[in-house]
């Protein structure tokens, strides 16, 4: 983005290049004193904010007080060793989707999709699958050569195998919000496990999961195809679908 | 009734008549049904307590063995009350034992044990009712005495950490720093769970298990700050799911002062069998009207899967609904805190317009219900600048056309659960714009003819369309159709239709004998 295009070593950006200005936020559990500001600065500090200005303090309840810190961090970041799943699928459009299932595969491609265990938010997979979608882009619903089935919440993995092969899925995607106790880690493990368990390698559908949480580089760990993490639109999991299943013809197939 | 908007009475009055026409049969389902829910409440309003060594609440235990005797459609209260009287037992929960020991028979009897069984049964339950009576006779005391908050709207925070020894000193902490009502968010998934848990709970899944004894500690906790503060803390929790109506009756048993009791929304959001959800929810209300508990209906979870322009009527079909369902189980104006959000994207241009539109027609369409004013949630991104520039806009509006409950809206929502900082900071947001903008409704009023009245007439409009549609195929045709918030919901399908049965011509609920007979 900066004008020094090669440049692969950078700093945070304040109003200068290579200031290293960053600003946090925090909450200490002792009451608003001097020694509480003190506090701050010395968490700053230790954080690599060196100089650290406290720039707003205010005690929360009884022993509680909320801080915001200015400062400047020595920490360089290399651009060359950061590690990110990049999009490896070109991007199309619905009705590219729709031409390639049609000319390639012959039949309509069948999705099914859930969110497993006691996760009843379905604004994720709503989002991707409902005709509705999100940010202005229509749900898988909308692609005509795409058969969606939407489980909806709280279906159990047993559940979503069946229906993956009433369905004749070819791929299955599953959602997942709720992350305590790692929650969406320990369901995606119990679901990739359940289709592997249930169906051979290749009969198996492109296992998809989804979520604000998730680590995208975590696919192999997790036993599925694919990990898509927040931001991601209707179009992009209907691009991955025809590049998975159809122009790439790897897993599952 | 022209108000602000100037809409037309003989066009409201239309909207107010279909939606009678559309929940009319609906409601004649739910008078010709029971379920087992519905059945566990009687019971437990009779007296029956506890649970088996696996957690598992005697109700279950006896609503089970009763069913598998003489099966539902009796109403449990008769066979229940007759083995009661064969056993010689002074006690319901000890039947409940022996029930699920193997050792008594059910039967429903005929002439005189039927008679007399049913005279036990009533008595059993009206102590339960007399119990609920109490607590809203007690509820009224603390109100006069340490007051109801000083402004409008009243502010709604939620506590959530799974563990109600955690969550009592976070409400506490809560209700110092301004709030008025505090939620207690329920466990992810126990919408889902065919019964209630039992005792103090430590354990839950993004929230707290909703149980009797924790409804207890919360309440006295509150009751605590309540005299603290020198106002009366109200607490929140949720009659919705599979257990709806034994939730109320907890609730009520347990003073428990508003609960979510939404007329559809574990239908299309839970998957619970139609059916089931409104024969619970129509003992769910009536026991609310009884206990004095104001419930809050959930329209804003529509707008968070349908569009909140293009779907803005589906918000006031609901809400007219959810009015004519709580009139009819005998709920009166004050206790409907009728739901609605703050949702429209706000890319869109004139996003704040348009809000204030939506919100200004909910509040001339209910004028003497406490409306429930929503955040937004489906905008917040995790820019959490914005997100709180945006839940300023939200608290304006809600200022500015008098919202009666205002849920307090978080600038890490989508992000983590809140905390103690985000709802410091969210909390300053409420009082800042309350402090400086909370009169304004007063001087607001939008322009004859203009945008704001214009959208309002149109939204109006478009409901009374889809109330008219809907009044030809009936609202469970709707429902299946996906009518509301995009999910089809078909009638034979969904969550809990096994513990559904229709009445059978000597079915007796002592219950709902009370409920509806005491009414005026």
């Amino acid at each position: 983005m900066t004008a020094a295009g090669e440049k692969t070593v950078v700093r945070p950006y304040g109003d200068t290049t290579g200031d290293g200005m960053v600003q946090v936020s925090f909450t200490l559990p002792v009451p608003l004193d001097k020694r509480a500001e003190g506090a701050a600065v010395q968490l700053a500090n230790k954080m690599g904010l060196d100089p650290a200005m406290l720039v707003h303090a205010r005690q929360m309840g009884d022993g509680f007080t909320f801080f915001v810190v200015y400062g400047r961090v020595n920490h360089l970041v290399d651009l060359s060793a950061v590690q990110v799943v990049e999009r490896d699928f070109p991007l199309l459009s619905a009705k590219e989707v729709n031409a390639v299932v049609k000319r390639r595969l012959r039949r309509k491609l069948s999705v099914v999709g859930a969110c497993i265990g006691t996760d009843a938010h379905t604004v994720g997979i709503d989002a991707i699958l409902n005709v509705k979608g999100i940010a202005g882009e229509k749900g898988l619903e909308y692609y005509r050569e795409l058969t969606v089935t939407n489980l909806g919440a709280q279906v159990s993995v047993p559940e979503l195998v069946e229906a993956a092969r009433r369905e004749r899925a070819d791929a299955v995607l599953v959602s997942q919000v709720v992350t305590q106790r790692d929650a969406h880690l320990h369901n995606t493990r119990e679901m990739s496990a359940a289709f592997r368990e249930a169906m051979p390698a290749g009969r198996r559908p492109l296992l998809i999961v989804g979520g604000p949480r998730f680590d995208e580089t975590m696919a192999g760990e997790l036993g599925v195809d694919r990990i898509f993490g927040r931001g991601t639109t209707p179009g992009e999991v209907a691009s991955y679908l025809v590049h998975a299943l159809i122009t790439e013809k790897k897993a599952g197939a | 009734m022209t108000g602000k908007l100037g809409l037309d009475p003989v066009l409201v009055a239309r909207a107010r008549e279909l939606a009678r026409r559309a929940g009319q049969p609906v409601v004649d389902l739910a008078r010709s049904h029971t379920t087992v829910s519905v059945e566990r409440a009687v019971l437990r309003l009779a007296g029956v307590t506890g649970a088996d060594p696996d957690g598992i609440p005697w109700v279950n235990r006896l609503v089970d063995a009763v069913v598998a005797d003489v099966g539902l459609g009796h109403g449990v209260a008769v066979p229940v009350f007759d083995a009661l009287a064969r056993e010689e037992l002074g006690d319901v929960t000890l039947l409940a034992q022996k029930a699920a020991a193997g050792s008594v028979r059910f039967g429903q009897p005929t002439g005189r044990a039927a008679t007399a069984a049913r005279r036990a049964a009533r008595k059993a339950v009206a102590a339960g009712v007399r119990q609920i009576d109490r607590r809203r006779a007690e509820r009224d005391r603390l109100v006069k005495r340490y007051g109801d908050p000083e402004q409008r709207p009243w502010i709604y925070l939620i506590v959530a950490t799974g563990d109600i020894y955690e969550d009592i000193p976070q409400a506490q902490a809560a209700a110092r720093a301004g709030a008025d009502v505090i939620a207690v968010i329920r466990s992810t998934g126990q919408s889902l769970l065919d019964y209630v848990p039992e005792g103090a709970t430590r354990e839950g899944f993004a929230g707290t298990y909703a149980t009797q004894e924790n409804f207890r500690l919360m309440r006295a906790a509150l009751d605590v700050s309540s005299k603290e503060l020198g106002r009366y803390v109200r607490l929140t929790n949720y009659a919705s799911g599979l257990c709806m109506p034994e939730m109320a009756t907890l609730a009520g048993l347990e003073r428990l002062d508003m609960m979510l009791n939404d007329s559809m929304y574990g239908i299309l959001f839970r998957d619970i069998n139609p059916i089931r959800t409104f024969v619970d929810q129509r003992f769910s209300r009536q026991v609310h009207a009884r206990a004095g508990i104001i419930i809050n209906t959930g329209e804003d979870n529509y707008l968070t899967t349908a569009d909140a322009v293009d779907e803005a009527h589906t918000v006031t079909v609901s809400q007219l609904l959810n009015e004519y369902f709580a009139h009819e189980a005998g709920l009166a104006d004050w206790q409907l805190g009728l739901g609605h959000a703050f949702e429209i994207n706000p890319d869109l241009p004139e996003s704040f317009r348009l809000e204030l539109a939506h919100a200004l027609l909910a509040r001339e369409l209910f004028p003497d219900a406490p409306l429930k004013w929503m955040p937004p949630t489906k905008h917040m991104t995790g820019d959490v600048f914005r997100g709180n520039l945006l839940d300023g806009f939200f608290n304006l509006v809600g200022a500015m056309t008098g919202q009666g409950i205002l849920l307090v809206g978080m600038m890490t929502e989508a992000v983590v659960t809140p905390w103690l900082s985000d709802r410091d900071i969210a909390l300053q947001n409420v009082r800042y714009v309350l402090g400086a903008a909370g009169g304004l409704h007063e001087d607001f009023v939008p322009a004859s003819g203009g945008f704001i009245q214009q959208r309002a007439h149109r939204v109006l409009g478009e409901a009374v369309e889809l109330l008219d549609r809907i009044g030809e195929q009936s609202l469970l045709t709707a429902i299946a159709e996906g009518t509301f918030g995009i999910m089809k919901r078909p009638a034979d399908r969904g969550k809990g239709l096994d513990g559904v049965a229709r009445h059978e011509a000597d079915y007796y609920n002592p219950a709902t004998e009370i409920l509806e007979g005491d009414r005026a």
